[in-house]
Formats: C-alpha cells, structure tokens, sequence
C-alpha cells in the first residue's frame, strides 16, 4: 500500500484510542427520545407531525422543500408528547420532537430500496440518499444528496474515503471499517455510479493499518480496480477535506472553494456505511455509532445509539461516571464542541461524546502568558497561516489586516492554540476573526443590493417626473 | 443521577493542549548552555568565573521582579526568562570581569534590553547583548583583558595570565603569529579552538560542547536550524572569499554561541521560516564584513544586534497559504 501526507504542519497529540478493540454495542433505545428537527447544514425543517400523533420508527418527522436540506425520521416508535425547543450540540436551542418510546419497536412499512446498482438511474439514488435523511457523518453534516449533485460543468474524477479520523480518542471511524468493510466499498460504489467517478480511493491513517489490510482484502475479492486503498500518514489534521486532497492528489483546493473544484469529492466512511445501508436495505438514518470516551465516564466504548438519545441516558446505560463531569465533549479533543448541559442529545454529526474530569480544564487555563513570538503556531499551522499575527490583529479589532492576513482561510483545526506554549486563545480568536469577516461580507453584499435597489428606483422616479414634464410641455406647448 | 456529580464548563475547542509551556523552554535552554558553562568554569577556573556566573543571573532574577514591581504587571520570574538572558550575559564576557560590571550589565539587558519594550515577547533586541554592547562601549578595558585557559585558578584571582584572543592576535598581528603560537600546525590550532583551550569570553570558547547542545536544541524543536546553519555556513564561505581560513573563522570568537543560543532568541528573530534562513545568512554576511574591515576583531555581538532591527523586514517573506497559488502580497503589516 502506498503512504502519503500533507506537507506543511501537523501536529501528533496523543492518540488515546483506548476504544479501539471494543466493537460497537446497541444501546437500549431510550424511553424518551429528544430529536431536533434540523440536524444538517441548511434550511431548517419544519415538523410535519402533530403532538399526540403515534410515529413508527422510520417515519419522517421534519422535512422542508428546499434543495440544501435532508428529512429527519422518528428513531423510536411512540407517541409523540411534545414539540418545542431543546438544547443542541451546537450550543443552541432548536425545535425537538420528543417522543414517548412505547417498546414495540415498530417500523413503516414503505421503506424503499434498490434492487441492484445497475439497473437504477442516478436520480434514483439521489432520490433514495435524500429520502433517508443522510448527511455528513464526521461532523460537518452537509446533505450528503447535495454533496453528490455538483453543477452541470463541473466533471468529478474521484472520490475520497476518509478514514484518516485524525483526532484523538474516537475510534468510530476505525470500528466501523474493521465491523462493515463490506458496506463502506458499497457506498462507495454507489457515489461513485452517481457522480461517474472513474476512481474510488479509500484513504487510512497509519495506526490503522489492519483496517486498511481489511479493506483491501475486500476490494480484491470482489475484483474491483478501479478502488484503491492507500496509507496516510498518522498526524492531525491528516482526515481534514483540505489536507487529505493535498496528501492523496497532491492538488490543493483554490481559497473558498469547494473540493469539486479539484474533481474530487470526500466522504466520511461512517457516511458511505449509511448510504449503502439507505440504498440497498431501505434504512434510514435513525441510529449511528458514537464512541463514549474520556477519564470520567466508567464503561467507555463504541455504541450504536438512536439518534434523539439523551446524554442523561448514554451516562445511566453505560453505568455512570468515574468522577465529577467537568467537561463534556460533542466530537474529538481537538475541535468538538464543549457542552453546557447533559440534556443535549446525540445527533446525525455525533461521532463521539467525551467525560473528562477536572484535569483537562487545568489543560486548558483561562489567563493567558505573553506571546513569546516562539513561532510554533506558524511553524505547525497546516494551511500556512499566521495565527499569532491574527490574534494580534483581532485584539486591537484590527478587522481589515485579520482579513488581509487569510483568516478566512482558518479550517479551525486548533493546532495553533495547542501548540501554543504561552497558552493563548490562538484558534478562538482567529475563528473569531474569522467569522466577523464573513459576517461583513454578508452585510456589504446585502448592503450592496440595497443601493442598487435604490438606485433603480430613483432612475425610475426621474424618467417618470421627465415623462410627465415632457407631456406637460407638449400640451402647454 | 445524582446532580452534584455534573459541573460542566464551557470553553473554545481544542480542549487539550501540549506539553511544551514558557518555563519548560526555558528551563530546556539553561540545560542546553549547562556544557559550555562548565566548560567556561574548567577552563577559566571555578573561583572567579563562578561568581561572574552567579551575579550575572542573580542580578537578571532580581531585575526582572523589580520591572514587575515597577510596570505593575503579573510577575514573570518564574518563566526562567531572565535567568536564560542572565546566565547568556555571563558566558559573553570575559572571566576576568569585576562584579559590579557583570551586575550593571545584566540590569541593562533586563530593564533596557526588555522591559522597557514591555516585557518577554516585545523585544526587538537580544536582552544579554543589548547589556554586553552596553558594557563594551562603558568598559572597554575591562572587556578586552582576555585570561590565558587554566591560569585563572585562586580567587581572588590574582595570578592570572592575560593574553589575546585569536581573532585580535589575527587583527593586530596577523595568521602568521597565531599559528606559531601552536608550534606553526594547523591541526593543533583546530583542535585547540574547537575544544576550547583558547582565551575569550567564559562560555564561548568551546564549539564542540556549543555544538551538541545547539543539536540537541534543534533536535527537541526549541530553535529552528535554519538561523546557526545559515550563520555559520555564510561564515564559512565568505570567510574563504575574503581570503580567510574558513575553518578558523567559524571556530573562533563568539561565532557558535551567537548561532545558536543568541540569533536564535525567540522575540528578536523572524517569525517566517524562510526568513530565518535570510536572517542567519544576512547575520554571517555582516559578521565577516566587520571581522574583516572592523576596528574590533569580533562581529558577532553587533552583527546581531544591527539584524535584529531588520527582523520585521524578513518577517514579510510570507509563506504560501493553502488554496493559493503564490503568496499574496501585502504591505501593510
């Protein structure tokens, strides 16, 4: 097998994957799931089921007619007790459905699946991927139909498994691949029969090297040539869209673009499990596998959890905690999302949830040292940026030189703050900086309209007081 | 559940951090100066060159906590800071110097040499050769009185031999006399230099210790190689075309001590890796045009500190950033 990694930056945390070799167990399905109508990037969904109405598992509850956007099913059958708004991943409230588990562990019955990969059409699979609900399983949860319908002028070449899963702790990615080889080849097939990609290359880091061998096995035995299974190397951010691109085409994604740019389209291995699952079994995305991780909690370990399933129960199914919760993580130690309650419920983009203890805030002190200019978050940024200039910039709320200095190029990674010896909020600031940018931008492109808006509507005042002038001239005249 | 067991606090990812803090670089720097230090000591007798030593950083400690004092900020002794500048303004001054000068000196380097910029991070110059350039223009006798390896020995020190370095034997003499000081062998001239056996300031006579330490630096990733390469390599080269022994010119003077452990200073060197090959390379060209045409047989100390004023020059060799095809051109940082 062929290694390859990105060149600039990178750094190599401890790995801590002491889930790797406990394979994934079903969770008891809770007696209350809490499941947000919207867990994807786009429009927002709305319910189209009333409180006190009975769902069967598979039964769509949110769903909106908009391009960007994917349906979200009921994953428990039940009653539904209430619609209103619930604590989500991402810090926020969004509207939930909460529905009453009645046990019987019924499905709908029209469920639809394909017959064989040849004799469906493109739009079909589309169809079916859309249908089920399928985002992006790593986190970023973009509508993975919407990802698979790239403009007409736009050829894709290839398609990138991602099974780098680069950060530290999770091993979903990992058991899925050693538990479900068979299904990732699957969906990979079916991306690339929809996008009539030539080549499927399946992209492993180092320290998982016998899922890679699995794999390879797999692709050999069922003849296919044109899937390659190729070797990365172990280092963060190694599974990033942007790096994995460079390391494995060496091509590099033009600034604020898209992947497509470059003819090539990545996907989440956990993902293409589950569009293999949609298209030949008919299952929607009602359940997925997160890995229970950290110093706190007393069984850690890979699990299928039902989406909607609530902390408070993952924490009770699993025995408890070892110590006192101080930090709860939605995602990897590197970029997930630190919670604020234990209500928040596992989602489509919950790839692992993470107990930590009192220790890992003492890794993270507030008060910040002096920047000593030592260089490190230049040195180790994987996108060339300069993140101590940045964080300068920001805190004099010097917008334009933050802007002038590619902060809008930041993919976040968080390797500037941890390699940071002084200890500075690096990452937090140039995502500020960032995001304030872009939140300009939006508001001179409005702004812009609004003129040209004003502009047209002055235009056509004059030519109509001109008209009128003319007339009164013409009849005084 | 029981509810007290849940205390959740929020923060920005990432949520771990490395190892690598402040102090623990610091404190990987002193390590790394801990050979030449005692090989200063072997040489130049433990007597008087140990008190040198213990005045320079003690002096540094105490002004550091008075700027804290006096600047109102968070006391900042226990980042080593001043204790790396304080030890580095030892090992560049003579072992012969009187206290008080070693004291005045490493006031200098702290309170003119940093504070005054507002601290660790803000100084444009090297602290320990802001307090040495400071004492060579105040003293020049005492800074240029050079004892002779292994005569320093009783303290006070008052049997002690002086004599020149090589590099002022070469300035006033010429190669010609130095070389008969070693029995007219090159060889023997060599290994004198590069063990340390020769006069000159405590802790930069001997290049092989400063050479593994200065590896061993690079190696753990406290400073990039690219500065003493681009130093000492520029050295070599130029030092050839001026007509120079090249080998004598990188092993003489304040040349490996300079490289690795002053240009390299965090604060006052550039903060873009391709810049810092410009800069070490700038720094050996400047070094040899002042060895070669200086009134003082060194250039080390002032190459340094001249180069540090242009740090923000070489700071503007961006480097490329992802997505794009050439580095975007700037102007106003």
């Amino acid at each position: 097998m062929k290694e390859f990694t990105f060149k600039t930056g990178g750094v190599h945390p401890e790995e801590n994957k002491m889930t790797k070799d406990s394979p994934f167990v079903p969770l008891t399905p809770p007696a209350v799931a809490v499941i947000p109508l919207s867990q994807h990037i786009g429009a927002p969904n709305t319910p189209i089921i009333k409180v006190g109405d009975h769902v069967k598992i598979g039964q769509v509850i949110g769903s909106v007619n908009a391009f960007v956007s994917a349906p979200v099913h009921a994953t428990i059958s039940g009653e539904v007790v209430a619609i209103e708004l619930r604590p989500f991943p991402l810090g926020t409230k969004v509207p939930s459905v909460i529905i009453k588990n009645d046990f019987k562990e019924e499905w709908v019955s029209d469920l639809k699946s394909i017959e064989s990969l040849e004799s469906s059409s493109k739009e079909d699979l589309i169809k079916n991927i859309r249908d089920k609900g399928i985002v992006g399983m790593g986190g970023a949860t973009f509508p993975t139909a919407v990802k698979l319908s790239p403009p007409k002028d736009k050829v894709i070449d290839v398609i990138i498994a991602n099974g780098a899963e680069c950060e530290p702790y999770l091993t979903t990615d990992y058991r899925v691949m050693m538990e479900y080889p068979e299904k990732i080849i699957n969906g990979l097939l079916v991306e690339m029969k929809i996008t009539e990609a030539k080549h499927g290359i399946v992209a492993i880091e180092t320290n998982k090297k016998d899922a890679a061998v699995l794999l390879e096995e797999n692709v050999k035995k069922r003849g296919l040539d044109n899937i390659e299974v190729v070797l990365v190397k172990t280092k963060y951010p190694q599974g990033g869209e942007k790096q994995l691109i460079k390391a494995v085409l060496r091509k590099e994604v033009p600034a604020e673009k898209l992947p497509l740019e470059v003819g090539a389209i990545v996907q989440n291995v956990g993902t293409l499990k589950a569009i293999s699952e949609a298209v030949f079994e008919g299952k929607p995305l009602i359940e997925r596998g997160v890995t229970i991780s950290g110093s706190a909690i007393k069984k850690p370990g890979n699990y299928t959890i039902r989406i909607g399933t609530t902390v408070t129960d993952i924490i009770q199914q699993t025995g408890g905690l070892t110590k006192k919760l101080r930090k709860l993580i939605f995602g990897g130690p590197m970029m997930g999302i630190a919670q604020s309650t234990i209500e928040v419920s596992v989602t489509k983009g919950t790839s692992g949830i993470l107990f930590f203890g009192e220790e890992v805030l003492e890794m993270t002190p507030q008060d910040e040292m002096s920047c000593i200019r030592c260089s490190r978050c230049v040195d180790w940024c994987p996108i060339g940026l300069m993140p101590l200039l940045i964080d300068h910039a920001w805190r004099r709320d010097d917008i334009k030189l933050t802007e002038t200095l590619n902060a809008t190029d930041c993919i976040e990674c968080g390797v500037c703050s941890y390699v940071c010896p002084s200890k500075r909020h690096l990452t937090e600031n140039v995502r500020n900086a960032k995001q304030k940018i872009l939140k300009q931008r939006k508001i001179e492109i409005a702004k812009q309209a609004a003129f040209e808006k004003i502009k047209a509507f002055k235009e056509k005042k004059a030519q109509e007081a001109k008209e009128k002038l003319d007339e009164g001239e013409k009849v005084n005249g | 559940m029981d509810e007290n067991l849940v205390d959740l606090v929020v923060t920005s990812s990432p949520h771990i951090r490395d190892k690598a803090k402040v102090p623990l670089i610091m404190r990987g720097v002193l390590i790394a100066l801990m050979p030449a230090t005692i090989a200063g000591l072997y040489f130049f007798g433990v007597g008087h060159t140990l008190g040198v030593i213990i005045v320079s950083i003690l002096s540094a400690v105490v002004a550091e906590y008075l700027s804290c004092l006096i600047f109102r900020t968070k006391a900042t002794v226990y980042d080593l800071s001043a204790a790396v500048t304080g030890l580095l303004l030892a090992l560049t001054l003579p072992p012969s110097s009187p206290y008080w000068m070693v004291a005045v000196g490493a006031f200098v380097a702290i309170i003119l040499g940093k504070w005054i910029f507002g601290g660790i991070g803000s100084n444009p110059f090297n602290p320990a050769l802001v307090g040495r350039a400071f004492l060579m223009i105040s003293w020049p006798t005492y800074m240029t009185i050079w004892v002779k390896p292994f005569t320093q020995s009783v303290f006070p020190p008052t049997n002690a031999i002086t004599t020149a370095t090589p590099l002022s034997i070469i300035k006033l003499r010429g190669f010609s006399e130095l070389l008969a000081m070693f029995d007219g062998s090159r060889l023997i001239m060599y290994k004198s230099l590069f063990i340390g056996n020769v006069a000159g300031s405590i802790g930069e006579t001997s290049v092989l210790l400063l050479l593994i330490s200065g590896i061993a630096l690079i190696a753990k990733k406290i400073i990039d190689w690219r500065i003493p390469a681009g130093f000492i390599g520029t050295v070599f080269v130029l030092s050839a075309v001026f007509n120079r022994d090249p080998i004598f010119s990188i092993l003489s003077g304040g040349l490996f001590l300079g490289a690795f452990f002053m240009a390299t200073d965090y604060s006052s060197s550039p903060i873009i890796v391709k810049g810092r090959l410009w800069y070490g390379i700038s720094l050996g060209v400047l070094t040899v045009i002042f060895r070669q045409f200086g009134a003082s047989p060194e250039g080390v100390m002032f190459s340094i500190l001249i180069m540090n004023c242009f740090v923000p020059f070489f700071d503007k060799m961006l480097p490329r950033v992802y997505g794009y095809l050439a580095p975007k051109r700037r102007t106003n940082i």
